[in-house]
């Protein structure tokens, strides 16, 4: 290792270590300026019960106390507002505005504005410290990667903790935990309405039984599942920090303002208002992708496919999905990211932001109808002309994520036979439950009614947010980076990767391409796809390859050392890509190429 | 009928899968090397930490059981073609109604002082794989390669990925000038040197000195030079792994390889020799007895499969073609590409100033038929260089439409324009590029000739 690169992995390490510690020092203190709460009957009563518990104005040095403090207050407030409203509610007031509906939504807000700590303090300071520290550490581990020699660089992969993989039951035990987990966690989360984490569980049961039973995979030797021996203990840490992370983000972000308070300068300098949770998400999201996207195009820098392909999802992420949103909140237009796709943008049609288009004059409008027609028109069109590609690894942020800061882990994709039978049936199944969401959704938009045949519409988006839209694309997807791959969620969860991917395998121009009979069934190309294509078994039988879950990274191309496979579009065999087996064949009497 | 292959590389599988896909006989492949078939050409990848030993497997385990292809763990001793059954030297025996001899090759060893000492080895099978992985410890400060072919640069590029240094012993005055045209040997030759690998050129080995445990711990070269190493790799080519067969079934003709006839039979009926252990009688022109290379193995499977399921045919390779990858340097050729190139053959060459990548064009300048294609660094279409091959295509032709045999990624730069600016200097014509990269116009292209 370069000397400039160990110091860079030591700055990075550092950076890490105080973005992790900076947790534990916020110091809280709430006061009746800071709190920032719009409705005044609920800040008039949070004030005073907290004053009643003694929190008001008291100084906390541990997160842990003020919450669970605060938790007592805000449940009292919320008490004794239901109390008073039993004897009527003043006149002209809005029922929501007085009484106080889930105490969980004040959490994030209340502990943010009463963080009074060294970060509070000085948060452009800290921020240069975590943040700025983590770039210019990984930038100085990543530059001297453009001094060697130009060419496929996957040395040491497997021996390496970080991108080595898993054993198969470590990796079991990671999965079945998570699916449990959730389950569990869904109950409270429904508040105790058990309908869907059942409906869940019994699918889950479903989908394993048609796999593992009735396909009859259940003897099959899972070699190409995960690692056979050894696990490699750096990703798993990686995995959990990963994991842990997600989980606070989507679920307990009052224990991380922190991080938000830190990105508070640059959200007010963006939009004019404070940072949320989601604001910190894509800081992050966008700085990962920028710096892993420069560390992408130093190992493919030979070929210009992926460097042309990185720069690209890096400017889709900065440009579209980070910056412009927040212009447009700072001109007072609604909250947009113009790239993003209903199902994958699964609220596009909740009621709250059909109103918010709709009374959003005129470019309000324009986006209900850009998202409606790249859904109707820009899907089918654009993937028929280039595959699935022109969304999954060229455009789209979790793809953006997946080939900057993922790339390291494409390998540990699962090639089995049997992991592609699940992700089927769940990638469909996904989809399908997006669909019979949105439909209730828009039922009850149109109607009013939240009773669609047995099923709450209101539930049903709920359990989809949080089982789809947060377990599975964020915990998962991300979290299991080091532990399955870095497509994972894209593979098996994305409902849009599965409606773009009806369209490729049925009608695009857009095939990878065997070179005749060139295949030598070395298994780099299986072994690199992030979406556990086994692609060496139509190479190496000089099949073209036509499936509905590539999505045209072209890493298979790169790693090829004989020159086997190229993505590419023609129209004059759309219907027929996959027939030709281009290898040396007999028939008919003869060997010969093609058919 | 019960169909045993002895060999579960390249040529025995495809042999089996064929014969599965064309009959219900039964099939036993035999191998004494391991249990599952494996790509014997990505070994370096395991090595080298991009791949796991699991991924070198083409097809899961349960591939076998699923086609009725029984798999057979044994090192067979000898054949009893009388009696038509195999001796196993773990005891047992095994009867066969027609045996296919897919034994592979045995890297050569010229009779060096020292030559088996541990940690002396080629690099061709599992075993070989983990003998490197083995004598990868914390001794080895520097590995010597004898021998300057394919496998020689994969064993130095092994060594290399993993810091251990390496120096590279070549007889000729240049890398594997026997094969490529001097221009390409010299880049990699350059690229070798670039990489940081220690290139000795005109340098053979002499003798390999014992430490006195009976392993190895220098390396001295004709030049009387003594290299201190702790692993020497032999890979001075290979030739078929005959040895068993020799002794055990004198029956069975043999030259420097099993003797098979056109339809890869040996002198004893019912018995087929096919892969790197076979020699042809009458090969095709311009081809050699012996190829000991992964897609002739992979032809003659599927011929042979063909005839013992009663379809016979002829074993016919057509244009010759091979890849290789130097380092980061791929390589392909098609056709006829000659080291020392005879009087009517004409190169056009062009290369790039970074000099790591490279086109060559062969034809005759007689007949201004195209001959051949080498490329370096650059990717060219099987399918379409083929059929020109095939087609005795002119020269101009070809170099009017050479876009359609490019097969580079999306994006990347063509350089057929430059090629064919070379020509019109050689010649003192105006020939301009009419066909740029395109798929759709290589579909075309091809399927004229099969008439779609």
């Amino acid at each position: 290792m370069h000397i400039i690169q160990k110091i860079g992995l030591g700055i990075f390490i550092i950076a890490l270590a105080l973005f992790t510690l900076s947790l534990g020092m916020g110091k809280y203190q709430l006061s009746a300026d800071s709190l920032d709460i719009s409705k005044e009957y609920h800040k008039k009563e949070i004030l005073e019960k907290a004053k009643v518990n003694g929190l008001l104005d008291k100084r906390y040095d541990s997160n842990f106390a003020f919450i669970s403090d605060l938790k007592k207050t805000l449940v009292d407030a919320q008490q004794s507002l239901e109390e008073k409203a039993k004897d009527g509610i003043p006149e002209g007031v809005y029922e929501w505005d007085f009484r106080m509906g889930n105490t969980k939504d004040y959490m994030f807000g209340v502990v943010k504005s009463a963080s009074v700590g060294p970060i509070a303090q000085n948060p452009i300071r800290w921020f240069m410290l975590t943040f700025g520290l983590g770039i210019l550490g990984g930038l100085l581990y990543i530059l001297p990667k453009f001094i060697s020699l130009p060419g496929i660089k996957n040395n040491a992969i497997y021996h390496n903790s970080l991108t080595r993989g898993l054993q198969f039951n470590i990796r079991s035990i990671f999965l079945g935990l998570t699916i449990v987990g959730t389950i569990i966690y869904g109950i409270f989360y429904m508040n105790h309405n058990l309908l869907w984490p059942a409906i869940t569980a019994a699918m889950v049961g479903l989908i394993s039984w048609l796999v593992f039973f009735r396909q009859g995979s259940k003897e099959n030797n899972p070699q190409r599942s995960a690692s056979p021996d050894i696990t490699g203990w750096l990703g798993v840490m990686t995995g959990i920090y990963l994991i842990g992370f997600y989980i606070l983000l989507y679920w307990m972000p009052e224990y991380i303002t922190s991080w938000v308070v830190m990105v508070n300068p640059l959200s007010l300098s963006l939009s004019g208002n404070g940072a949320s949770q989601w604001f910190l998400y894509g800081t992050l999201y966008t700085i990962i992708v920028l710096v892993m996207g420069i560390r992408m195009m130093s190992k493919y820098r030979h070929n210009v496919y992926q460097v042309v392909r990185t720069c690209s999802v890096m400017f889709f992420q900065t440009a579209i999905a980070f910056l412009l949103p927040e212009i447009l909140v700072r001109l007072n237009q609604p909250y947009y990211d113009f790239k993003n796709i209903w199902p994958l943008n699964y609220s596009f049609f909740f009621d709250y932001n059909l109103d918010t288009l709709t009374n959003s004059g005129g470019l309000g409008l324009f986006m209900l109808v850009w998202g409606l027609a790249l859904m109707i028109i820009g899907v089918p069109l654009f993937t028929y002309f280039f595959g699935k590609r022109w969304y999954c690894s060229w455009v789209c942020g979790c793809g953006g994520l997946a080939e900057t800061m993922g790339d390291p882990f494409r390998q540990l994709s699962d090639k089995s036979l049997r992991a592609w039978k699940y992700e089927r049936y769940i990638i469909h199944g996904v989809l399908l439950f997006a669909v019979v969401m949105t439909l209730m959704v828009l039922y009850t938009y149109f109607t009013g009614n939240y009773q669609v045949l047995i099923f709450n519409s209101d539930s049903v988006r709920t359990w989809y947010g949080f089982l789809i839209g947060s377990a599975f694309a964020g915990v998962v997807g991300t979290g299991f980076y080091p532990l399955m791959g870095n497509r994972t969620w894209c593979r098996f969860g994305c409902p849009l990767a599965g409606y773009i991917g009806l369209v490729q395998r049925f009608k695009s121009r857009f095939r990878i391409t065997t070179n005749g009979n060139q295949c030598i069934s070395c298994g780099n190309c299986s072994t690199y796809c992030e979406m556990g294509i086994d692609v060496r078994a139509y190479a190496q039988r000089g099949q073209d390859i036509v499936r509905s879950s590539c999505v045209g990274c072209g890493v298979c191309s790169a790693v090829c050392p004989r020159g086997v496979l190229r993505l590419e579009n023609s129209s004059i065999d759309v219907d027929t890509r996959t027939d030709a087996l281009r290898a040396l064949h007999i028939k008919d009497g003869e060997v010969t190429l093609m058919q | 009928m019960h169909i045993a292959i002895i060999g579960n590389g390249i040529s025995g599988i495809t042999a089996a899968r064929f014969i599965r896909k064309l009959s219900d006989h039964k099939i036993t492949v035999i191998s004494a090397e391991t249990d599952y078939f494996f790509s014997r050409t990505a070994i370096m990848y395991a090595y080298m930490g991009h791949m796991r030993k699991e991924d070198l497997k083409p097809y899961e385990d349960w591939f076998w059981e699923k086609n009725r292809i029984d798999l057979k763990r044994g090192f067979v001793s000898k054949i009893d073609s009388q009696n038509k059954q195999l001796v196993f030297k773990e005891g047992a025996n095994m009867g066969y109604d027609k045996l296919i001899i897919a034994c592979g090759s045995t890297p050569n060893k010229f009779g060096w002082p020292g030559q088996d000492l541990d940690r002396v080895q080629g690099m061709y099978s599992m075993q070989d794989l983990d003998g490197m992985e083995a004598a990868s410890d914390k001794n080895l400060k520097r590995a010597v390669i004898v021998g300057g072919g394919l496998i020689g640069i994969e064993m130095a590029e092994m060594f290399h990925s993993r810091h251990i240094p390496v120096t590279f012993l070549v007889r000729e005055d240049l890398y594997w000038n026997a094969v490529l045209p001097t221009e390409e040997s010299k880049m990699v030759s350059k690229h070798i040197v670039e990489n940081g690998i220690d290139l000795r050129l005109e340098t053979e080995l002499k003798e390999i000195i014992d430490d006195g445990t009976g392993t190895a711990c220098a390396a001295i070269t004709n030049k009387g030079e003594r290299i201190d190493c702790q692993f020497v790799g032999l890979t001075a080519g290979v030739h078929p792994n005959i040895g068993f067969i020799k002794e055990s079934a004198p029956e069975i003709e043999v030259g420097k390889g099993i003797l098979v006839d056109e339809k890869l039979e040996t002198s004893v009926k019912d018995i087929y020799a096919i892969g790197d252990c076979a020699q042809l009688r009458n090969p095709n022109e311009g081809r050699r007895p012996i190829e000991a290379v992964w897609y002739t193995g992979k032809m003659m499977g599927e011929t042979v499969a063909y005839t013992v399921c009663g379809k016979p045919q002829a074993y016919n390779p057509t244009i010759w073609f091979n890849s290789a990858k130097f380092v980061d340097i791929e390589y392909q050729v098609y056709g006829t590409v000659l080291a020392k190139a005879p009087e009517n053959h004409t190169s056009i060459y062009w290369e790039h100033p970074e000099g790591r990548k490279s086109i060559r064009i062969v034809y005759d300048n007689k007949t201004s038929e195209i001959v051949g294609f080498n490329l370096m660094g650059i990717r060219y279409r099987h399918e379409v260089c083929e059929k020109w091959l095939k087609e005795k295509t002119s020269v101009e032709t070809v170099l009017q439409n050479l876009g359609l045999a490019n097969f580079d990624p999306e994006f990347y730069k063509e350089y057929e324009t430059e090629v064919v600016k070379i020509y019109n200097q050689q010649t003192g014509k105006n020939l301009q590029l009419k066909q740029k990269r395109s798929l759709t116009a290589a579909l075309k292209f091809l399927r004229k000739a099969v008439g779609v």
